[in-house]
């Protein structure tokens, strides 16, 4: 039986072969997907803020893309994972509202999600396959610990697996 | 000392409900001439939210919702996002052009109505609060936006983030003869404007 197991915003799950994860209508927020393909091990944040370190309130370290990763992957070390032949996928970062003077910090925050993220996973030297990031659509991504399929439906702009 | 979580009680809660009710009313004339139709609105909930409860309310994350999204600026800053699901989004937009149903997809001159009825009813919500605080407040124009209500919800969510860990809702319903249209207000100031806000209406040392 494969369950699908919810990750909410400013959250992360880590599963076994054969559960997978979701995300549903992620945004500005960014969906990292980090996964050991021998293990068969995923991992899936949903991100809000870039980095923890800039903000007062950072009590939930899901929330922000560098503490999100540095947990995440020790729990899936916890559970047998292997940071070596850890990879990962990631999607989202949209920036959903814009207005034309020239957008403000908080619109694109999405951009800035998206950066920090690829950031931290290049200095862990954990490659990143594929991503669908951008653009100003949300999307609800589903990610198989199988596989390390990650599938991207969004509202107009298809339906894919990166 | 920073305003937390904590600060935000009943009181307040009371006071922007308040300000919601009032410019509700305006809001509901600024409509009603519009369309030359009688318009009433209430304000039955003002609530604080977490993340995870926001889109809950909208019918959840995948629903497919138009957000109407303003910047406010002057002596506060913050934002105002002012959501409809689809059925409510083509009911105003009928009666906005006159129409008796709304089949099919919304196209431009829709959205062009939604962002005029946004515009309505934030801008009467901010002078309401203008007046009642005597604070300089204005609005940007309207952005709007289609899409899953949590892909939509992430922006005030994430703004929101930043100082609280919950959202500010204030709902809204309009009713013109038997039609009755649901709409959520989320009011985001930023955490120094909220203490301006509330310290203007005397609630907050």
């Amino acid at each position: 039986m494969q369950n699908m197991i919810k990750v909410g915003m400013a959250d992360l799950k880590v599963v076994k072969e054969p559960d997978a994860l979701t995300t549903l209508g992620l945004g500005s927020c960014v969906g990292i997907a980090i996964y050991d393909n021998l293990k068969k091990i995923a991992g899936l944040a949903h991100i809000m803020l870039p980095d923890s370190t800039l903000i007062k309130n950072n009590a939930n370290k899901a929330k922000f893309a560098d503490t999100a990763i540095e947990i995440m992957i020790d729990e899936m070390i916890k559970q047998g994972a292997s940071m070596s032949r850890m990879t990962a996928k990631i999607t989202g970062g949209s920036q959903m509202f814009s207005f034309g003077n020239g957008s403000s910090d908080l619109m694109k925050i999405g951009y800035r999600n998206t950066v920090a993220t690829k950031e931290i996973l290049g200095k862990l030297n954990i490659p990143i396959l594929a991503e669908d990031t951008g653009g100003n659509h949300g999307r609800t991504i589903e990610f198989y610990s199988v596989n390390g399929d990650l599938q991207v439906k969004t509202i107009g702009h298809g339906i894919k697996i990166i | 000392m920073g305003f937390t979580l904590e600060d935000m009680n009943n009181m307040y809660i009371d006071v922007l409900k308040e300000i919601g009710n009032i410019g509700s009313g305006n809001a509901a004339s600024a409509l009603a001439k519009m369309i030359q139709k009688r318009i009433d609105m209430d304000v039955p909930n003002v609530r604080l939210l977490s993340f995870d409860d926001v889109s809950g309310v909208l019918g959840g994350e995948e629903m497919v919702v138009a957000g109407i999204y303003f910047q406010v600026e002057g002596d506060i800053d913050g934002n105002i996002m002012f959501l409809l699901d689809i059925s409510s989004s083509k009911i105003l937009t009928s009666m906005l052009m006159g129409r008796s149903e709304h089949t099919g997809e919304l196209d431009e001159m829709d959205r062009s109505a939604l962002q005029e009825i946004g515009n309505i009813l934030s801008g009467s919500y901010i002078c309401s609060l203008s007046a009642l605080t005597g604070l300089n407040i204005k609005l940007s124009v309207p952005s709007l936006c289609i899409d899953m209500a949590g892909a939509i919800l992430s922006v005030p969510a994430i703004q929101f983030s930043q100082t609280f860990d919950k959202v500010l809702l204030i709902e809204t319903v309009l009713t013109e003869g038997d039609t009755l249209v649901k709409g959520n207000f989320f009011l985001m100031p930023d955490t120094d404007s909220f203490e301006k806000l509330l310290s203007s209406l005397g609630v907050y040392r």
